[in-house]
């Protein structure tokens, strides 16, 4: 039994993505005014810092950047032997009246986006949330959808998807693992 | 993830991994209470029994706000409210509250050793020692900790100074044990009656004056004079001879490192143990420790109610 390893997104592929992810959101938000991205640790937070940058680097305005981690709001919680580490939520500003755009690496059953949207609510009102996902690979167990996806990847629930990052926690290649 | 320990009863069975742990967690759990809605759902349908034994303000309070806040069930029971009054032991009493399916008991009891023995002795449930006669107050030291990182970046190599009547300090043996653990120097100081012999070789420098122990420190923490345990053996003279000797006022502060933080665990007697001017001096990082004690303990009853029960 041997895995097989092979590379979704290589890092062009991935910068493409996240390019054309940050004129999607801005066509459909109509610019970047009222718009926050919110990530989801770990790896959606970085995902959300390279959109951030892209739209930077196109409208030239930085949009307010924040992460979220889920552990808490998870419908796991003591399934467990060990409970879940607990990582940080940092949302240095208001989501009142905001449109958030959460941010996730691979989008899967939707249980972590149905985590993320109840952490949100309890932390503001927001006018809207959206989803951007790099990678969206089937099998939702939740009535969740993307509204901004890098690539469509179907894939079976034996696989594995992996997000390597660099240093620079910059996103770098995308592996789909077989066992 | 490993959190090994099912109760929390004393910081010197406390690995630096779990104490990193603990504190990382308390960090995350931080953020809640600053939110306008002071609520996350992490353990809905998980019972948390205050048992008190002891008179508290602080710590009680702390804890039950500590599981609202998770969403957890929390109940207090005080001895003198209870059957406790009526007779019914220890034991009993917390079997019984076991046999509701309580999840937590958090104890605070005048007899060092009273969780220990409680822990060993209920099934399923986990004990938090909030406070055991003169042995430990776990809880207390952890926030202390995380108050003294959040200021000083880490604990490794710095010098702390515990001054008061160590002798019957909970809070002091469980400082020395989680900060040594951490790789800091603990000094304790105090009236020499105040001080019990074989601190030494606990890892403690043992210091009569206070001058020579608040020099060059980083942190200083005033302990509070127990004056409802003079009762049963005077170990000072007055409140104002302790004062002259022993209290931190803004001269002896000048010893420490000009950067020290003023520590207490409260209640503050003020003008005996610490002068208001430095209690209230920008020194003091007092009502931030209070602050942490709310995540920290956030952070416990999460690492013990938040997995499976593994047995």
């Amino acid at each position: 039994m041997t895995a097989t390893c092979t590379t979704l997104l290589d890092n062009e592929a991935i910068r493409r993505a996240i390019t054309r992810i940050s004129h999607q959101l801005l066509e459909k938000n109509k610019g970047c005014d009222n718009m926050v991205l919110v990530g989801i640790r770990t790896g959606g937070d970085h995902i959300a810092r390279m959109i951030q940058q892209k739209i930077a680097e196109i409208e030239q305005v930085e949009v307010p950047i924040g992460a979220v981690d889920v552990t808490m709001y998870r419908d796991d919680v003591g399934s467990t032997r060990d409970p879940r580490p607990v990582g940080k939520t940092e949302i240095p500003f208001k989501l009142d009246s905001r449109n958030v755009v959460l941010v996730d690496e691979v989008l899967y059953t939707g249980r972590t986006i149905r985590a993320a949207m109840d952490a949100i609510m309890d932390i503001g009102r927001p006018a809207s949330i959206q989803l951007a996902v790099l990678i969206d690979r089937g099998h939702r167990e939740l009535p969740i959808r993307a509204d901004y996806v890098g690539r469509n990847v179907p894939t079976s629930t034996f696989e594995q998807i992996e997000v390597e990052f660099d240093p620079n926690e910059e996103a770098h290649e995308v592996r789909l693992l077989k066992p | 993830m490993a959190f090994a320990h099912k109760h929390i009863t004393s910081t010197k069975v406390l690995s630096r991994a779990d104490i990193d742990l603990i504190l990382n967690t308390a960090q995350s759990f931080k953020e809640i209470n600053q939110r306008d809605i002071k609520k996350v759902p992490t353990l809905r349908g998980k019972t948390i029994v205050n048992l008190f034994y002891e008179n508290s303000t602080r710590t009680r309070t702390s804890f039950e706000l500590a599981g609202k806040r998770m969403s957890a069930d929390t109940i207090n029971i005080s001895a003198s409210s209870s059957s406790v009054s009526k007779g019914e032991t220890l034991e009993d009493t917390a079997k019984n509250i076991e046999a509701m399916d309580a999840d937590v008991i958090v104890m605070r009891h005048p007899a060092s050793g009273a969780p220990d023995y409680l822990a060993n002795r209920l099934r399923r449930c986990s004990v938090i020692n909030a406070g055991d006669g003169a042995h430990e107050h776990p809880s207390q030291s952890l926030l202390d900790l995380m108050t003294i990182k959040e200021h000083k970046g880490s604990l490794e190599g710095l010098t702390v100074a515990i001054i008061g009547d160590i002798a019957r300090s909970r809070v002091a043996r469980s400082n020395l044990y989680a900060l040594k653990t951490m790789g800091a120097t603990v000094r304790l100081a105090g009236p020499s009656t105040m001080l019990p012999p074989g601190l030494e070789e606990l890892g403690a420098e043992v210091y009569s004056d206070i001058n020579a122990a608040i020099r060059d420190a980083d942190v200083v923490m005033m302990l509070r004079i127990q004056l409802e345990r003079e009762g049963g053996s005077k170990l000072l003279p007055t409140k104002r001879e302790y004062a002259q000797f022993f209290a931190l006022n803004p001269e002896n502060m000048k010893l420490a490192k000009p950067d020290a933080i003023v520590m207490h665990p409260g209640p503050l007697n003020r003008g005996v143990e610490i002068s208001s001017y430095v209690a209230d001096g920008n020194q003091n990082v007092i009502l931030e420790q209070v602050e942490n004690g709310v995540a920290v303990r956030m952070a416990l009853l999460y690492l013990l109610a938040g997995g499976s029960d593994n047995d």
